[in-house]
């Protein structure tokens, strides 16, 4: 296939207009393609050296501070930090189980009737604006979070590490926001952990079958094992989805940055104080959002590039199998 | 199998299945079940409050004709004098003396710059993002630059849409100030946000063209470029067409990228240059002001927003199922 182009090159001779129109288009093709490269380029060192009076004046006090304070001009990252890991992670640990169940009832259990619509729902959940499930968690979810943390808080008032993990709660915060996260980041999970299923040669399914293997039987000891590579990715591009969402967290989080174990308390994340404060934001301050901003670049960057290299991997591993 | 004397009459496989061993494997099927429920039922929840609590101004004409309400917009003190007058305030009690009543509950100048900022992050990222993917899977194949160039692409996916945001501030707001906030810079940094998503679904649906039409045409003495552009791609049009479309759709719905570049305004500008305001930026700046017009006004841009998706998505969908490749 590789050579097609270069053989009806030669029947057609060299030089015509044609062949400069192929040279043309191919260079134009290259130079769209190029584009990804370029931005990605200047994204990095165009934040950076609008970030680099925070790197260069603050030096350690912006990487290790533990305190988010602009009007004292304190600008310590680490409660940012603090805020984006925990949010994420409530996130992704409520929605790997739904996804990876979703996924299982798609390829392993329903007709497929069903299953299309089940991909519908999902892939409709997945088109709905980030800004909507704040509004909507905003207004409905946060009068009803309120109470049922704060009952959950008063059941475990007296056990003593607990108490201090499941405060008190005005509504807003870590669970809430990671709650509405979690449902924002299902349909990314359950599609990846979808393709990762149906690789599953669909023998060694039958055959566990064959031996006897009720359905879940045949879950665990061929679905799963043979997917675990690939589920690995999954979770990782939901973590880096999660840590990346902007407005459904900042409305929901409570904007109060500082490093406290109650995960139903207020907190802040990286991208949810960009958010709310670069427009108005100068001086060291600017420096400082936009160093959150190069920060949040790398590590999604980071995560994102692990979790395709797990998944192609895995991939290239069972075609070879 | 302890239990075998309890035995599945005429199950499938004709196997005994142990009580124990049938009720787990019944449980987790319910799990997966479940699972589904857990995600779906909040959909439903979310959809029927935003339509309920949405549809009521959306279908007025004011709706799509009015500029957004001001006084609401900044909550300005000066010159109301009531709770009423600001947006506040219980409605049966205002509903008497003008204020809520009286207000025009407009957002023509949200839909306006939504579809402006739409529109122009298309005609930016639409012929990038198909002719880079052209570049992948017609020439670059697998050498490394297509490698590459595949590789960051699956990587600028995942780069959160306020990074796209906090860039284009960068290079943009930064250089022209606040006169450089306006439709085109968000178009800009929605473009980027589409790029990628466009790059992947071509390249996707150009890799499903069979290679014997590629064979069929170039047996005919045809350059690759007139190939693809007469052959390749309008066999793939569909999908293409498709793929497109649900990167539209997410960047209409975007907000972070959007709040910084675009600025603010509440008349309605037809222009890519100065001021202008999206449904999604509305949605969250109306939830900030508060008071029962914002509010309204909040959840009516979501009704207008999701609408605007949903319509893309869907007609994304039914392009696919309608000219998909035989």
């Amino acid at each position: 296939m590789t050579d097609i182009a270069s053989t009806s090159d030669s029947l057609l001779s060299a030089g015509g207009s044609h062949a400069r129109a192929d040279r043309i288009f191919r260079l134009g093709a290259l130079a769209s393609g190029l584009v990804v490269l370029i931005i990605l380029g200047l994204i990095v060192v165009s934040t950076s050296i609008d970030a680099w009076p925070a790197f260069s004046e603050l030096g350690t006090d912006y990487f290790f501070g533990t305190t988010w304070s602009p009007s004292e001009g304190l600008f310590g990252i680490l409660p940012l930090v603090f805020g984006t890991i925990v949010v994420s992670a409530i996130a992704t640990v409520l929605a790997v189980p739904v996804s990876v169940g979703i996924a299982l009832f798609v390829t392993e259990v329903s007709t497929k009737r069903v299953g299309s619509a089940v991909n519908l729902t999902v892939d409709l959940l997945a088109a709905v604006p980030s800004v909507v499930f704040g509004l909507w968690g905003f207004y409905q979810l946060v009068p009803v979070f309120q109470p049922v943390l704060n009952s959950i808080a008063g059941l475990v008032s007296g056990i003593p590490v607990l108490r201090s993990i499941f405060g008190q709660s005005s509504g807003v915060g870590f669970m809430t926001a990671g709650t509405v996260l979690a449902l924002m980041i299902t349909p990314i999970v359950t599609s990846v952990s979808r393709e990762v299923f149906m690789t599953v040669p669909h023998n060694d399914r039958l055959g566990a079958l064959a031996l006897g293997a009720t359905r879940w039987e045949m879950i665990t000891g061929v679905v799963l094992p043979h997917s675990s590579a690939g589920l690995t990715g999954a979770v990782l591009l939901g973590l880096g989805r999660a840590m990346g969402e902007t407005v459904a967290v900042a409305l929901l989080i409570g904007a109060s940055p500082h490093i406290s174990a109650n995960l139903f308390g207020r907190g802040e994340a990286m991208p949810s104080q960009i958010f709310r404060s670069l427009s108005e934001a100068s001086g060291t301050f600017r420096a400082s959002l936009f160093g959150l901003g190069v920060c949040l670049f790398f590590i999604t960057v980071l995560i994102n590039m692990v979790a395709r290299r797990v998944v192609a991997v895995a991939d290239r591993r069972l075609k070879g199998a | 199998m302890s239990e075998t004397s309890k035995v599945a009459p005429h199950s499938l496989e004709g196997a005994e299945i142990a009580t124990r061993r049938r009720i787990k494997n019944s449980m987790a099927t319910l799990a997966m079940a479940c699972a589904f429920l857990m995600a779906a039922t909040p959909l439903l929840l979310m959809s029927l409050t935003v339509v309920v609590k949405g549809i009521g101004v959306v279908v007025s004409a004011d709706w799509w004709s009015q500029p957004i309400p001001g006084d609401v917009g900044r909550v300005d003190l000066a010159g109301n004098t009531t709770m009423c007058d600001l947006g506040f305030g219980d409605p049966a009690t205002c509903a008497g003396q003008g204020g809520i009543t009286t207000t025009v509950k407009g957002m023509q100048p949200a839909i306006v710059g939504t579809l402006l900022t739409v529109v122009g992050a298309s005609m930016l990222a639409v012929p990038l993002g198909v002719m880079g993917a052209v570049y992948l899977n017609e020439y670059g194949k697998s050498g490394r630059i297509a490698r590459t160039v595949r590789f960051m692409t699956e990587v600028m996916v995942g780069v959160p849409s306020v990074v796209m945001g906090v860039f284009i501030y960068s290079i943009w707001v930064v250089k022209f100030g606040t006169a450089g906030k306006s439709a085109f810079a968000a178009s800009l940094a929605l473009a980027c946000l589409m790029l990628p998503i466009i790059v992947r679904s071509t390249e996707e649906m150009l890799r499903l063209v069979p290679d014997s039409l590629r064979e069929a045409s170039a047996a005919l003495g045809t350059r690759t470029w007139l190939t693809t552009i007469k052959v390749v791609v309008p066999a793939a049009i569909a999908g293409i067409v498709s793929g497109c479309l649900l990167a539209v759709a997410r960047a209409a719905g975007e907000t972070a990228p959007v709040v910084f570049t675009i600025g603010f305004v509440t008349t309605t500008n037809w222009s890519f240059s100065g001021q202008n305001t999206t449904l999604s930026a509305q949605i969250y700046s109306q939830l900030q002001n508060g008071g029962n017009v914002a509010t309204q006004l909040a959840w009516g841009s979501a009704v207008t927003l999701v609408l605007i998706v949903l319509v893309l998505t869907l007609s994304a969908r039914f392009v696919t199922r309608r000219f998909a490749l035989g």
